[in-house]
């Protein structure tokens, strides 16, 4: 028993301090991406693919104004960002990636001046509600002011279970990273349940379906089910790319991007039989939270601010 | 050119001169490519006797090496006009191959690792859409036999449990319906679990046939994780092959990338970057430190032991946050690269890592100590769940579930990559219980952050000489009609990726085989005799992979 204590003295206590204070992610992350208009081929009407051909899940699409980088089917491996010869797409370090829109979640080019900050220290400079973030590799001189992702909690969220949603976690054939990710937010470090949050065994006891993985064939039935035997009024949340959209094993479209100069070019089998393509529609995904797998501090604060509480903006990071 | 680099452009095979069934085969360097032609051919009955002398029950009490069943598949058609056809229609994996008088023919592949001298055998034969099931000489077989039959309809006769294994003909049998056994008698229940299961965990379908507490048998009817991965790969490496790979198992990333990485390297006929292949390595272990500190505290928690599971919880993210110094994910996602790695150390990262090492280390080692000093966890761990010896042998288990139960098998040791300077130690003989499986994941704790902290070292040592750890600069011709084996130990044991390539150096046929997939049966006769709350606690000793094994 004395042992124990003294172990529990040396072990401190581990709780992180947020939303009270930033999260401390790695130097490397690799968050939001961010394209800048004003150096970008393609929105300044030139003729490049780049990004798009090197997209493994093909979550990059040519529009009139530029590529779109869809984050809800983005790995975030960072092959776009390397391929692209204006170094105008990057990599933020911004965590907050979760939208009640999947519509919201395509990234397209922002113009630099209105959006990136060459000073640092001009931070006061933000606008009321965006993010300033460093890039991956940090530049001290690229700091990015980004608007924020529209997340409105319905009303059923902010009200009903504002201080106490419980959560039923399927994995609809999840790889185990996203998994072990929001696994980790029951720990002592996140501790969900001093938000009122918690994982729960049982659907009848569940307020929201947090999806993981692209639902394939086989785990259809299985999902719907679970789904069906949840007391409404209940909420879904998909999170990682291939619950958001079947990710990696989505099928892709016959008329896909060509072959690229990666290192590995060629195109992947367009067609996949199992039929993976994340959440149905009919489903009603109400929060989307992309990553492959998104980082703890990015399910979490998508859990919180759908539930109305406020976490802190990534405007206060300080350098 | 160093050694190792003129024998793997000389192909790094050899076939053996001399006599007997080991001579036979394709002897393979794990790592190495060989042509698909050198891989013998034989007839059924020679094929029958050579993989009953190498890796039946008999071979271990005769003369003569003593191999284990890495991977055996089908191919449609013959070995090599079939890798020719393959060009027209790369990936299309479920048609059926007929030969000229009409009856279907298949190509049988075998992958036999001989630990001992630390080469890899091949050998294949050809038959129709029958043959005479070799399940019952070498149980290892069985998932084996399975797959071939569910992918192809080949009939293996006499297979003692010839059912579906992972659901994955859309016009097959649906997901969890088959014969499942069933004890019979009157106070005799059944107990399904699954496929959701009742906590943040993957998906399958649990039948445990019970008299009273006691379970009898379980099966595991797995499949639902199954989302079309190696037909997803075939025609590759193209831009999806490394992150598919990534997410073979998620918990598993580093290995299967490297194996991958392994055979593109050995195709093109490159070694990877020696420094490329220490980031690897280091990436590996902690990889396994973060799966083995976070499953002991979850072995904790099955006992109610709170502390070690609240310190481990913990302990594990730690380890994830140090894969995500390296390379900004804390799964390991995009840090391998054919070549090398895609990220690079300077000395002020070793520094933090190597500070962030040795305290994570401090920290696991007081968390379990208390787990240890705890009679009442002790008691519930000790002769709970025995996986004998000669049951772990013959059913092909690979790890540390197949340590704990006295086999002596380590990759690193046996069959190591190229340039690495990790050697664990032999492990202790165990009895094979939960405590075996506990304290073997332990050692290997020990050992591990013991070879991360000597690991960061050499990067200081190396003073930034050897600095190239960057990829290949445009795309590697590879090999055309070529195959090659990669084995590397993950965390939970054996990855092996088998690659075959068509004439134009892409990947006619891509086989992963995930450690889970030989350890699902270890778990099942674990529990045999057992009491059916102890489940969890077997299970979690375990820890396997349900997408490693549907894929």
């Amino acid at each position: 028993m004395l042992d124990i204590l003294v172990e529990r003295l040396r072990q401190k206590k581990r709780t992180v301090p947020f939303p009270g204070a930033l999260p401390a992610l790695p130097l490397r992350f690799r968050g939001r991406p961010f394209i800048d208009a004003s150096s970008c081929i393609r929105a300044a009407g030139g003729d490049c693919a780049a990004c798009a051909k090197a997209c493994p899940t093909e979550a990059v699409h040519m529009e009139d104004r530029g590529p779109a980088l869809d984050m809800g089917a983005c790995t975030f491996c960072g092959a776009c960002a390397a391929a692209c010869p204006a170094a105008s797409l990057v990599f933020t370090t911004d965590w907050r990636l979760a939208s009640t829109e999947r519509a919201a979640l395509f990234i397209r080019p922002l113009p630099a001046e209105a959006h990136v900050v060459h000073d640092p220290m001009g931070r006061d400079k933000a606008m009321a509600g965006a993010a300033v973030v460093q890039s991956f590799p940090p530049r001290p001189e690229r700091t990015f002011v980004l608007p924020e992702l529209p997340l409105a909690p319905t009303r059923e969220a902010a009200g009903a279970f504002a201080r106490s949603c419980r959560l039923r976690q399927v994995t609809a054939a999840g790889c185990g990273a996203c998994e072990a990710d929001l696994n980790v937010l029951g720990t002592v470090v996140f501790d969900i349940a001093r938000f009122g949050l918690d994982f729960v065994a049982s659907p009848r006891h569940a307020d929201a379906m947090v999806l993981t993985g692209p639902v394939p064939r086989n785990m259809r039935e299985a999902t719907l089910k679970c789904l069906a035997a949840m007391p409404e009024p209940k909420l879904i949340m998909a999170v990682g790319a291939c619950a958001i959209s079947g990710g990696l094993f989505r099928s892709l479209p016959d008329e896909g991007q060509e072959e690229g100069d990666s290192a590995f070019p060629g195109r992947p089998q367009r067609q996949n039989p199992q039929r993976a393509e994340g959440a149905l529609p009919h489903m009603g995904v109400g929060l989307f939270i992309p990553g492959c797998p998104p980082h703890p501090y990015t399910s979490l604060d998508g859990f919180l601010r759908f539930i109305g509480r406020t976490t802190p903006s990534s405007a206060r990071l300080s350098p | 050119m160093t050694q190792e680099q003129k024998s793997r452009t000389r192909g790094g095979f050899f076939s053996a001169e001399g006599q007997g069934p080991a001579n036979d085969s394709l002897q393979l360097r794990n790592g190495y490519a060989a042509p698909l032609d050198a891989i013998p051919v034989m007839g059924f009955s020679r094929f029958a006797h050579w993989l009953g002398t190498l890796a039946g029950e008999k071979s271990r009490s005769t003369e003569g090496p003593t191999c284990r069943v890495c991977a055996f598949f089908a191919l449609p058609g013959p070995l090599l006009p079939w890798a020719e056809s393959r060009e027209q229609q790369p990936g299309g994996a479920q048609e059926r191959s007929v030969s000229e008088n009409g009856e279907a023919s298949f190509t049988l592949l075998a992958v036999l690792a001989d630990d001992a001298a630390g080469v890899l055998h091949l050998a294949a034969t050809e038959v129709g859409d029958r043959y005479p099931s070799l399940t019952p000489r070498i149980p290892a077989l069985h998932l084996f036999e399975r797959e071939a039959h569910e992918k192809y309809g080949i009939v293996p006769e006499g297979h003692p449990w010839l059912k579906p294994l992972r659901f994955s003909r859309p016009g097959g049998p649906d997901v969890g319906f088959m014969d499942f056994y069933r004890v019979e008698g009157d106070e005799v229940h059944e107990v399904a679990v699954g496929p959701i299961h009742a906590g943040v965990i993957e998906c399958g379908h649990f039948r445990f046939q019970c008299l009273g507490e006691e379970v009898m048998h379980l099966e595991i009817s797995l499949g639902y994780h199954h989302r079309g991965m190696e037909a997803l790969l075939a025609g590759g490496p193209h831009r999806a092959t490394l992150p598919l790979l990534e997410t073979a198992a998620g918990d598993n990333t580093i290995a299967h990338t490297w194996a991958y990485c392994t055979l593109v390297e050995a195709f093109a006929e490159q070694l990877p970057s020696p420094r490329g292949q220490l980031i690897r390595s280091l990436a590996l272990e902690l990889e396994r430190l973060a799966n083995h500190t976070g499953d002991l505290g979850a072995l904790a928690g099955d006992v109610g032991f709170l502390s070690t599971l609240s310190y481990c919880g913990r302990l594990r993210g730690d380890w994830l946050n140090t894969s995500a110094m390296i390379c900004g994910s804390r799964f390991g996602r995009g840090l391998l690269c054919p070549g090398g790695a895609a990220f690079d150390l300077d000395a002020q990262l070793v520094h933090s890592l190597k500070d962030k090492v040795a305290g994570t280390f401090r920290d696991v080692q007081g968390a379990v100590k208390l787990m240890w000093d705890s009679p009442s966890v002790m008691s519930r761990f000790t002769g709970i769940g025995i996986v004998p010896e000669s049951v772990a042998r013959s059913l092909g288990l690979v790890g540390p579930a197949a340590r704990a139960s006295g086999l002596d098998c380590d990759l690193r040791r046996s069959h190591p990559l190229s340039g690495l300077p990790m050697s664990p130690p032999p492990y202790k003989g165990r009895s094979g219980d939960v405590l075996s499986r506990a304290e073997a994941r332990h050692e290997e704790i020990v050992n591990s952050a013991a070879f991360c902290s000597r690991l960061l070292e050499r990067f200081l040592d190396d003073g930034g000489e050897e600095v190239q750890c960057a990829p290949f600069e445009r795309p590697p011709f590879l090999k055309g009609r070529s195959i090659s084996v990669a084995l590397v130990e993950g965390w939970r044991g054996e990855v092996c990726h088998v690659g075959i390539t068509d004439r134009g150096g892409r990947f006619a046929e891509y086989v992963v085989v995930d450690p889970s997939f030989h350890n699902w049966m270890g778990l099942a006769m674990a529990l045999r005799g057992q009491q059916i709350s102890d489940f969890p606690l077997c299970n979690k000793s375990f820890n396997l992979s349900y997408c490693g094994h549907d894929l």
